[in-house]
């Protein structure tokens, strides 16, 4: 008789955002580019650089933590994240420990008919750190601080997913949110959008959480589906033979689908964080929000209850027309041409958009 | 109370700091750090109840800039000074994953 | 013409008066740095070239009325610290050797904009790090009154320079008294100025919060003429202030006082009566070399001659400054200084097989003792388990001790503190014994603890020769006291020569 096994899973969500320039330096964060081309002394490390802060990343990150229905923290601050690789020209990561910038969020998210809040631990501000290709001419690496300090937002979950399916459903509804909000496109294979998954499993019935492990490299919802998978697998798999899981970093290897423990002498994972000596405190008023909060555009959530109403069209419709806030956009205008659209002109709206699946 | 350090301690604070200490100096150092981790100590004599760690000696806050670009091709000053180039990436030994 | 000991202020004139030309003062350091310096050795790079092409370029400006500063085609050393565009600049350090910047520290550029000629950059400690620039790579400099003795440190390549007369000035940076120390050894006039005033880009960090630039200068005219030549606020430090919008809330300015500015030429007044002295007693107290507390005192009497009102008074926490000030500067210089790592600049290690060997070994061939000592240190202080017991305690200390400063400018206009417990020690004595030779900087953390200017001026010598220094400490954004105080003492005591 073998035992019934729940997952429990948490997230923690990178998202690159939209802003023109890097967090601390006005390089700029397009895509592409010959390497270290989009580079100066302060997002390379170098000595007597200084950070300055884009005031556009804490507005994007004001408004993502507003439509998470996160609080706002009124005087939130950097701190340095310490830590030595070669992507992180500083060795060290100016990231947010102490006072994230918002906190205590959620959203919702639906699988199949069923309606469920996920939470939101908190969500801080933080500089991406290089790219590291490997040489295999010589078998060494190689450096580009391209995507060295463009913005970050990372939004923990709480542990409140159970399943792939909930994951999915979770990843998506920020997706759509942020990409509503302009503040990102959130595209996984291009690395705009990352998910770290923290998987643990537990008995079914018991209330105390298992040892859990951090998944990195994921870079499609299909491979976070099979991470899900194999990880629940490989954990129960341990248990079963009476063995203890190890909290560890592994990395998901989509092609032999299995991860690997990412662990190393070398890596003590004490990140010795202190408040950043060299940025000052970041205080946000209630004017300050008031703008953002006014400016905020009306989310897919919303939109969909209006359509129904507004428009009476079915909900499969509206919601393919809501998928993207640009198309939602075009329908929009083209009903305030028309007025109300007729059957027709639904369709053909429909049938004209370009069906793509959200792959991410 | 008179500050130990441990074999250990030493051994992973260099781990930290990436520094490689030989026998010498690691006796050194621990010596070092002990008599400077003993005076540290009164600092305990002071009662900090209540009292907020002052970070900025200033209010200083919202120090913004604008997200205004300047495109310039930054790689020929950003290489100028590396160790080891290939083409136009830095050269470091392998990375695991 | 003899230039050697003209000041930087003096010289301009004679520059603008067409009595001597910019590069006629450049050759003339460089004569003299040809004279000296195999003895005292202040100078880690000297770029002949560049500074005859740079006074030339300068002197043309001059001539065509573009530049009319006082510091136009007056020669500068700029500690090896500030980063200066394609002239090395090495912290005197192995590990940053041959590291060529491509941009120039806001300080040495607003300086340049003056018309100032950079002739090298100066030795220091090691990144900063100590008090008798005897950790330098480079060799140790000596002080010019007595070359068995250390010029001080961490500044102490540029007091040197400008003892030795190889340079009218010099800037240096101070993050627990590497100004004022080094200026109290050499018999010269260092100020460091309020956090904030003068801008630390392109200073390379040691404690970022307790770090200032400032000028070293044979009189208190030229610090206020070099201060005001490279203070201002600069967009690229967020932590750097714009003294005309910034109100101090506390004791001084507040509400509908006008704002503190960057004025401070109009500070030399020659007068301070009224003034109100504070001395504190635990300043003055045991460990405090006697014929060095004798020569304060006696300058606090002519200030109080001038009409001065001194007292003494309980600056309270004093014992607590070093022990706060060493957690702090070492937490912060072991992640500043976690860059070096042979990656994108700077030494690598020959035997570089494995990524976090090629660390280790880079850091600790290319880092001295002392910097390694403190790198220790600091991660240490920071890591798991000890981040609040000794990073959060220091800060909060921090916070006392501020306080305690608050409550004396209450009282007081300025403070009156020794420099140094003693004079310049002779070489080799100091490095053994490192919690000994931090004790020597009871007199100076606590102003970078509190972000407080403070300016060392020479009050006499000792049996030995070797100069006193006196430190005048103001409240925070009021150099303009300091510089009063010392400038009246200067003109009642003269110069020390």
């Amino acid at each position: 008789m073998t035992k019934q096994y729940e997952t429990v899973i948490g997230l923690e969500v990178h998202v690159e955002l939209a802003t023109k320039t890097k967090i601390f330096c006005s390089c700029s964060t397009e895509f592409g580019g010959e390497p270290n081309t989009h580079t100066c002394p302060v997002c390379t490390g170098m000595p007597g650089s200084l950070p300055v802060l884009n005031k556009k990343v804490v507005e994007y990150a004001i408004a993502i933590g507003l439509a998470t229905n996160c609080d706002i923290t009124r005087v939130c601050r950097f701190d340095r994240k310490n830590y030595f690789y070669p992507d992180n020209p500083q060795n060290y990561q100016i990231s947010q420990l102490y006072l994230p910038i918002a906190a205590n969020g959620h959203v919702e998210i639906e699988v199949g008919d069923k309606k469920k809040k996920i939470r939101i631990h908190e969500m801080h501000m933080e500089e991406d750190a290089g790219k590291l290709i490997h040489d295999e001419w010589d078998d060494t690496s190689l450096v580009d601080y391209n995507r060295s300090g463009v913005p970050l937002v990372e939004i923990v979950s709480e542990p409140d997913m159970r399943s792939a399916d909930e994951v999915i459903a979770y990843l998506e509804k920020l997706r759509m949110i942020i990409q509503y909000l302009g503040a990102s496109d959130c595209k996984l294979q291009e690395g705009s959008m990352r998910a770290d998954v923290n998987l643990s499993v537990r008995e079914a019935g018991t209330e105390k959480f298992g040892t859990r492990t951090e998944m990195k490299n994921l870079n499609s919802f299909k491979a976070i589906a099979r991470a899900i998978q194999g990880e629940r697998e490989r954990q129960i798999e341990l248990l079963e033979e009476g063995k203890a899981v190890i909290q560890e970093t592994r990395r998901w290897d989509d092609n032999k689908e299995y991860s690997y423990a990412m662990r190393s002498k070398e890596d003590a994972k004490d990140y010795r964080y202190f408040p950043e000596p060299d940025l000052v405190p970041i205080v946000i008023s209630d004017e300050w929000i008031g703008q953002i909060q006014k400016k905020q555009p009306e989310l897919r959530t919303e939109k969909l209850k209006r359509y129904q109403k507004e428009f009476d069209i079915p909900q499969y419709d509206a919601q393919i027309i809501t998928g993207s806030r640009h198309m939602a956009e075009i329908f929009e205008e083209a009903s305030a041409i028309c007025g109300k659209p007729k059957k027709v002109r639904q369709r053909w709206l429909l049938e004209a958009s370009p069906r793509r699946c959200p792959t991410g | 109370m008179a500050n130990k350090i441990s074999d250990e301690t030493i051994e992973y604070v260099g781990i930290l700091a990436k520094l490689k200490l030989s026998g010498e100096e690691k006796e050194k150092a621990r010596a070092d750090m002990e008599k400077m981790l003993d005076y540290i100590d009164t600092l305990n004599e002071l009662d900090t109840e209540g009292v907020a760690p002052m970070c900025h000696i200033f209010p200083v806050n919202n120090v913004f800039r604008e997200d205004e670009a300047s495109r310039k091709d930054g790689s020929e000053e950003t290489l100028a000074n590396a160790p080891l180039r290939k083409d136009n990436y830095f050269k470091v030994p392998k990375t695991i994953g | 013409m003899d230039i050697t000991s003209m000041t930087a202020v003096g010289l301009g004139k004679k520059i603008k008066a067409g009595e001597l030309t910019a590069v006629e003062a450049v050759k003339g350091c460089l004569a003299q740095i040809d004279k000296v310096e195999k003895d005292v050795h202040s100078f880690v790079t000297i770029d002949r070239e560049e500074a005859l092409r740079r006074a030339e370029e300068v002197q043309k400006q001059i001539d065509e009325g573009i530049l009319n500063s006082p510091l136009a085609g007056v020669p500068v050393a700029v500690k090896d610290n500030l980063c200066t565009d394609r002239m090395r600049t090495t912290c005197s350090s192995k590990i940053l050797e041959n590291f060529s910047p491509s941009y120039t520290a806001e300080a040495v550029r607003n300086l340049e904009k003056a018309g100032a000629v950079v002739i090298g950059k100066t030795n220091m400690d090691e990144f900063a790090m100590g008090s008798t620039t005897e950790t330098s790579y480079f060799g140790v400099t000596r002080n010019p009154w007595n070359l068995n003795h250390v010029p001080g440190g961490s500044s102490g390549g540029s007091c040197a320079a400008v003892a030795a007369g190889e340079s009218p000035f010099a800037l240096g940076s101070d993050t627990g008294g590497s100004i004022r120390q080094p200026s109290s050894f050499c018999g010269v006039v260092g100020l460091k100025p309020t956090y904030g005033t003068v801008s630390r880009y392109g200073l390379i960090a040691y404690g970022s919060s307790l770090d200032q630039i400032g000028p070293i200068a044979k009189d208190v005219t030229d610090c206020a003429a070099i201060l005001e030549a490279i203070a201002a606020h600069d967009p690229k430090d967020s932590t750097s202030i714009d003294r005309n919008a910034y109100q101090n809330a506390g004791t001084a300015g507040g509400e509908g006082q006008p704002a503190f500015g960057y004025d401070f030429m109009s500070a030399l007044v020659n007068d301070v009566s009224g003034m109100r002295i504070g001395i504190p007693k635990d300043y003055f107290g045991d460990g405090l070399d006697a014929e060095v507390r004798e020569k304060i005192l006696a300058a606090v009497r002519i200030l109080e001659e001038c009409g001065a009102v001194a007292e003494e008074f309980d600056l309270s926490l004093v014992q607590y400054a070093i022990p706060a000030y060493y957690v702090i500067a070492s937490a912060e210089a072991s992640s500043n200084l976690s860059r070096f790592d042979g990656v994108k600049y700077g030494y690598r290690t020959q035997e570089d097989e494995g990524l976090h060997n090629m660390y280790k070994k880079t850091r600790s061939e290319g880092f001295g003792p002392e910097v390694k000592r403190r790198i220790m240190l600091g991660s240490f202080v920071l890591s798991s388990g000890y981040y609040e017991a000794y990073y959060l305690k220091a800060l909060k200390t921090k916070a006392l001790i501020k306080e305690a400063f608050d409550q004396a400018f209450a009282r007081y206009d300025v403070i009156i503190a020794p420099a140094a417990p003693t004079t310049a020690p002779e070489l080799g004595k100091s490095l053994s014994d490192p919690l000994k030779m931090y004790l020597g900087d009871i007199y100076t953390v606590s102003v970078n603890l509190a972000g407080l200017p403070g300016i060392s001026i020479p009050v006499g010598k000792d049996r030995k020769g070797l100069p006193v220094g006196m430190q005048i400490i103001g409240n925070c954004f009021e150099e303009n006291k300091i510089i009063r105080a010392a400038y009246t003492l200067e003109q009642k005591g003269g110069r020390i020569s």
